[in-house]
């Protein structure tokens, strides 16, 4: 996924269609916003962060999972199975992200990509509503599709790399 | 000035920072390593022939053990937020994991802590008397039934008394790994720099196996035991404190995180309650108190045990609610 | 084989009975301890209705999406509706927050205990209802005439009604829009264009070069389409020039923030106008054939230099030469953003006339990548008698002092409302629909002595807003999900048609708008302007005469009609604009003609007084005033406002992040409730900002029972409690309410108060 965090007006739609498609619970959320703001008036910069599980390519939560409730499918994609986590908690101290949290039935849970709008062909959810178009979703394996083009081609970050979880959410300048 | 606002995760547990382990958890790492020092000292005596020079530590210590295991892992479950599935642990083995090698070590080492014991019945028997605790006849009279009443048990057991070496070996290998997993659980977590140091794997088998000599060290009714066991602690004893102060220099030393994990201990939150608490009165004081018992003063055996069981509990406490403190700014 | 006999049959039966009724409560165990997961809604599995969102005024058009059993999952936008292009913002995605809300008003109520009293009110039976609002109508049309019941409406419920009251004989009306919003703005176009700019505002931002925002805090207040169309131009690399006292989010994001202080816009506009006439960076064909009074507008400027302005504005001249020329060099593709809430310091046409002046010079009215010449479909009225004439009206009331009234003004009526006006036109009794001045109208205490001096209101909502609390009839109406509306003809570039369909069933006991109006119409002997059942019918009526269906409509949700006329000007074609002059008036001469000055000028509004901040509202991306506080999806994005405070400001007081604070204005009004604060250098160190609408105070008591928005209770301040200062703009009466000023209390003054006494 990237995010182009010049658009970024932190409305918070992703937030709310997430959880109307997701059906999470209230009180919960599977992605959040950041305000990051610098300077001193007038000299100040902000940006906002539409944050969420980067789904990172070296996952520390699968690792450290004592059941395999957490997994990683074909695409990338890291997912919980319900029926398999025994909510000990593991994997949400596992994630710099912060981006795990415990659903009130009790496992595990956290943005999966909206994996069954992916099977269908369809992107995420806070995808396809966000206003300013400031997020993509495609195939980073690929160096031809247009979201791997369009990282290439602008200023990019991720969060924490010092934590050596290879995150595949790029922050776009 | 830098400002950071975070909208729509107040979510209980993760703001403003990671916290769903508390005393449960810290409560079970301290009984992990509790159970793990009593089994390597009685497996490791036992291995070297001294079974009777050191009659608690290796034939009775252990039936402490297996209830100690089970309350642990009773507050585990308890901790677990989607309880009813937790069988889902023993339906396979993940070995990057370090819980799943936790919950395999646990059920392993109960099972063959309950056993140990089992086969010493008369020494148990023994011991309570010798302690006055009749009422406990019961337990004995129990077990003594099992073995010559009743097929299954009585295989079990004397199965286990006929190869009580390779059991030796085995619970002594899987005392070490219990011992030292509860740190390296904490550890693999690269998430909390507080914890991600590979000290706190020795550093936990350390204090597991001071917290186990301390044990035996207030329970034995045998005098010279308890006077090993007390040289015993004050070596770990100095080993944990060569450890910390290593630990510490090195997150000093390290990228701008590791100095602000470290900065909990050294003028934040947690400041008095390690140094005073943990390392004043969890282990100098009893390093002190152990060391006047050498020279022949009269110290109450109980008193630095003591200082040395709460000290390690404290320890297993600090350590679970500053590590969910110190994260990646990010 | 062995026959079943009777008494084996009754054994197995009962035994089986009593095996399912004990499998009932277990599996309502098995139920409690292994939940059945929501799996989320496939895309071909949903049921899909047509609707038009509800929750602001930008009325995107949607879907929303059912599952099997008829619940509503989701609402997402339509892909090819112009203002949304298949993207609701967060409270159009939320809006289902709306429909699910547990604290909405469900059954008529009508009170019961003395009117100054605590609001109680007991439940009642529409026609019930519906009997005390035929019996105190007709009461007030004997003792003082039709025109002495006002009606006061905003969004899509207020048509309903407005067609209700021409029908009964009152056209006493207003909605906050005007006075306190968008008039201003709209004079200021229609005295220099002829033409107002309606909404949306039809801004060619997809095609321009240069924007230019003054105040307009587009990505705080989330006017979709033009979010969107932002986007466009930072993907395109385009120029945006944000002037703000505040760091406001698209000042994040544009080229170029002018820090000016509050109040003095009027002068970078015309600093800006003298520089772009002196370097001649204006279109000079397009001045040339369409305007009247460049020269006296040339003369005019002179004075107004970057240097004059540079000492007003504290915006350096240099950075005003600099984006003069940015903005002049990109004409005709800029846009002089016209901004919507304009009421600001009582100079507003004006101010605004400047804008609609400068965009003149840049000759981007009529081009591409300026404004478009926006279409809207014609669609016919339903056959209805002719509406019958008052004796006095809106018009009457609002422009016995403002030439440029356009709208019914709100405030107005209220001032004509209070128990001591005494002229012609008094008001006595209210009907309240999808609105609540407590907090729109500022002057609490005057709106409720005129509420209060009222012999009947009625108020018709979905929720229970603290408006009705002084209701005598409080009617339900069903959220935009649960209703039928009037198509959305808004003008665009493509004309076009949106429908809203009921998706559900009104929940409990709501009725939409036109059932309401329809009832009340028929009971007043007004049969002739209803002669149809369901509104369903005047909509395919409608449709019907334009070449359409409701069934079509239900399949596409929106429909596309081709232009009639051109969207833009071509090179050198004539024009005629609506005005006196047949040109674009840069100098207005129905102002000069009505006494007000023909050509801006600047006007001084004072400076801070010691002691005191400068109150900044605003809007949040996620909320729409008090609309949407109580929705459950939207409360959670951010459950307390925030007060904006510079860090020196807070070392003054001693405030911490968070730390709860009251304010006082002048004239010793203290905040009812207390707000966080939040430390920022987004602000200046003489303002604060806050967002409007929070500060909800709203609770009745029906039989006994409190009802009451409890997400929205209590949090954080309304605006309009503290504002004191309401400069009336004299073309149009807009109410100015950006110079009003406070100041922190850190200690619960009510608190205290309780001490004294």
């Amino acid at each position: 996924m990237a995010i182009e965090v010049n658009k970024c007006v932190g409305c918070g739609d992703c937030v709310v269609a997430c959880q109307t498609e997701n059906n999470v619970p209230m009180g919960y959320s599977r992605d959040w916003i950041i305000e990051l703001a610098r300077g001193e008036y007038p000299n100040l910069f902000m940006h906002f962060e539409s944050r969420r599980c980067n789904h990172c390519e070296d996952t520390p939560c699968v690792r450290t999972c004592p059941t395999g409730a957490s997994h990683v499918i074909e695409g990338g994609i890291v997912k919980v199975t319900h029926d398999e986590c025994i909510g000990c908690g593991a994997c949400i101290e596992a994630c710099p992200y912060e981006a795990r949290y415990f659903h009130p039935d009790g496992y595990v849970d956290k943005c999966t990509f909206c994996d069954h709008r992916v099977a269908d062909g369809l992107d995420p959810a806070c995808v396809s509503v966000c206003p300013t178009t400031c997020m993509h979703f495609g195939d980073l394996d690929d160096p031809d599709s247009e979201i791997s083009q369009l990282i290439k081609s602008r200023e990019n970050y991720t969060l924490i790399p010092e934590a050596g979880t290879a995150p595949q959410i790029y922050y776009l300048k | 000035m830098e400002e950071l606002f975070q909208t729509a995760r107040d979510i209980h547990g993760l703001y403003p920072h990671v916290h769903i382990w508390g005393w449960p958890i810290a409560t079970y790492l301290f009984l992990g390593g509790l159970a793990a020092g009593i089994l390597l000292f009685a497996t490791l005596y036992y291995l070297k022939g001294k079974e009777n020079d050191m009659p608690f530590t290796v034939k009775i210590a252990p039936i402490f053990t297996f209830i100690i295991i089970v309350i642990g892992l009773l507050l585990l479950v308890y901790d677990l937020h989607h309880k009813l599935y937790v069988w889902q642990l023993f339906t396979t083995f993940r070995i990057e994991s370090p819980m799943s090698w936790g919950a395999w070590t646990l059920v392993a080492v109960s099972i063959l802590s309950l056993l140990w014991p089992l086969s010493y019945v008369d020494d148990i028997e023994k011991y309570l008397h010798e302690r006055g605790w009749k009422k406990l006849d019961f337990i004995t009279k129990f077990i003594r039934d099992l073995e010559h009443n009743w097929l299954i048990p009585r295989f079990v057991i004397l199965t286990f008394r006929k190869y009580r070496t390779f059991f030796a070996w085995i619970l002594l290998f899987l005392s070490i790994i219990l011992g030292i997993y509860t740190g390296i659980l904490l550890s693999a977590f690269n998430a909390h720099p507080l914890w991600n140091n590979p000290i706190l794997g020795p550093l936990f088998l350390t204090s597991g196996v001071s917290t186990g000599s301390a044990f035996v060290m207030w329970l034995s009714n045998n005098k010279k035991e308890r006077k090993l066991m007390s040289t015993i602690d004050m070596a770990l004893i100095a080993t944990e404190l060569f450890f910390i102060i290593h630990m510490i220099m090195g997150m000093q030393a390290g990228p701008e995180v590791f100095k602000q994990a470290a900065h909990l201990f050294l003028g934040g939150e947690f400041t008095v309650l390690f140094w005073v608490v943990f390392v004043g009165f969890g282990l100098v004081l009893p390093f002190i108190l152990e060391a006047f018992e050498l020279k022949g003063f009269h110290i109450p055996p109980a008193l630095p045990a003591l200082l040395v069981l709460i000290g390690g509990f404290i320890f297993r406490v600090i350590m679970v609610y500053a590590g969910q403190m110190s994260e990646y700014p990010f | 084989m062995n026959k079943l006999n009777r008494r084996d049959f009754i054994k197995i039966s009962g035994t089986a009975t009593a095996g399912i009724a004990m499998a009932q409560p277990l599996t309502g165990i098995w139920e409690t301890l292994f939940p059945k997961e929501k799996k989320p809604l496939l895309e071909n599995e949903a049921i899909k209705t047509p609707t038009v969102c509800e929750v602001c005024f930008w009325n995107c058009a949607g879907w929303v999406y059912k599952d099997n059993e008829g619940k509503i999952k989701k609402v997402i936008g339509n892909d090819i509706d112009p203002h949304s292009n298949g993207r609701l913002c967060p409270r159009g995605t939320g809006g289902l927050g709306m429909y699910y809300d547990e604290d909405r008003l469900k059954k008529p109520l009508i009170r019961v205990k003395g009117k100054n009293g605590k609001p109680e009110f007991k439940e009642a039976t529409w026609d019930e209802a519906f009997d005390v609002i035929v019996k105190n109508m007709k009461a007030i049309e004997k003792k003082y005439g039709k025109e002495s019941m006002a009606l006061l409406f905003h969004g899509k419920t207020g048509p309903h009604f407005e067609h209700l009251f021409k029908a009964w004989g009152s056209q006493t009306m207003g909605e906050p829009a005007g006075a306190q919003c968008l008039i201003t703005r709209e004079a200021g176009f229609i005295a220099t264009y002829g033409a107002g700019l309606a909404s949306p505002e039809p801004t060619d931002v997809r095609n321009t070069n240069c924007l230019v925002l003054i105040g307009n805090h587009i990505g705080e207040n989330m006017h979709n389409g033009h979010v969107q169309e932002v986007s466009e131009l930072i993907d395109k690399g385009g120029t945006i020039i944000t002037v703000d006292p505040r760091f406001s989010t698209m000042a994040a994001h544009s080229t170029k923030w002018l820090p000016i202080k509050p109040s003095t816009d009027l002068a970078l506009l015309l600093a800006w106008m003298n520089v772009i006439i002196n370097e001649g960076l204006y279109d000079k064909d397009y001045v040339a054939q369409y305007t009247y009074g460049f020269d006296q507008l040339k003369e005019h400027v002179q004075k107004y230099t970057p240097e004059w302005a540079e000492s007003i504005t504290t915006i350096p001249a240099g950075d005003i030469y600099e984006t003069a020329r940015m903005i002049g060099g990109a004409s005709p593709r800029v846009i002089i953003h016209p901004g919507r809430h304009t009421a600001w310091y009582g100079d507003d046409t004006q101010r605004t006339r400047a804008i609609a002046i400068l965009n003149a010079i840049l000759g981007s009215w009529g081009r591409e990548g300026g404004f478009y010449f926006p279409e809207k479909v014609k669609l016919p009225k339903e056959a209805h008698p002719p509406f019958p004439k008052p004796k006095w009206s809106w018009k009457d009331i609002s422009r016995e002092k403002h030439k440029m009234a356009i709208m019914g003004i709100t405030n107005e009526i209220i001032d004509h409302a209070l128990p001591e006006y005494k002229g012609p036109y008094k008001v006595k009794g209210m009907f309240i629909a999808a609105t609540n001045p407590l907090q729109s109208i500022p002057s609490q205490d005057k709106i409720k002595r005129a509420l209060d001096n009222q012999d009947f209101i009625v108020v018709v909502d979905t929720m229970p807003a603290e408006i009705t609390g002084y209701a005598d009839v409080v009617l339900p109406e069903a959220t935009y999900l649960e209703r039928l509306d009037h198509l959305r003809t808004a003008h665009h570039r493509q004309p076009n048609i949106a429908l809203r369909y009921p998706a559900v069933k009104p929940k409990w006991d709501s009725k939409p708008g036109w059932w309401i109006a329809r009832e009340i119409g028929i009971r007043l002997g007004l049969k002739d302007f209803y002669e149809w059942e369901d509104f369903e019918e005047v909509l395919d009526w409608q449709l019907k005469q334009v070449g359409s269906s409701i069934e079509e409509l239900k399949k596409v949700g929106v429909k596309y009609f081709p232009r009639k006329t051109p969207m833009y000007l071509k090179p050198g074609e004539e024009y005629w604009f609506n005005t006196n002059t047949g040109k674009i008036e840069l100098y207005s001469t129905d102002f000069a003609e009505w006494g007000y000055d023909p050509m801006p000028v600047y006007k001084d509004h004072g400076d801070t007084p010691p002691g005191y901040l400068r109150l900044i509202y605003g809007r949040l991306p996620m909320h729409t005033f008090g609309r949407t506080l109580n929705n459950p999806y939207l409360f959670e994005l951010q459950h307390d406002p925030l007060l904006w405070v510079h860090p020196k400001v807070a070392r003054i007081y001693g405030l911490e992040n968070g730390q709860e604070v009251w304010l006082k204005n002048p004239k010793g009004k203290v905040s009812s409730f207390p707000i966080k604060v939040r430390i920022t250098e987004r602000i200046r160190h003489d303002s604060v900002f806050m967002p409007h609408g929070f500060g909800n105070k709203g609770r009745i008591f029906v039989d006994g029972k409190k009802l009451e928005m409890h997400r929205a209770y209590g949090r954080g301040i309304l605006d309009s409690e503290m504002i004191y200062n309401i400069e009336k703009d004299p073309e149009t009466g807009g109410t100015g309410m950006r110079n009003n000023f406070v100041t922190i209390l850190t200690e619960n003054p009510h608190n205290k108060k309780d001490k004294e006494s």
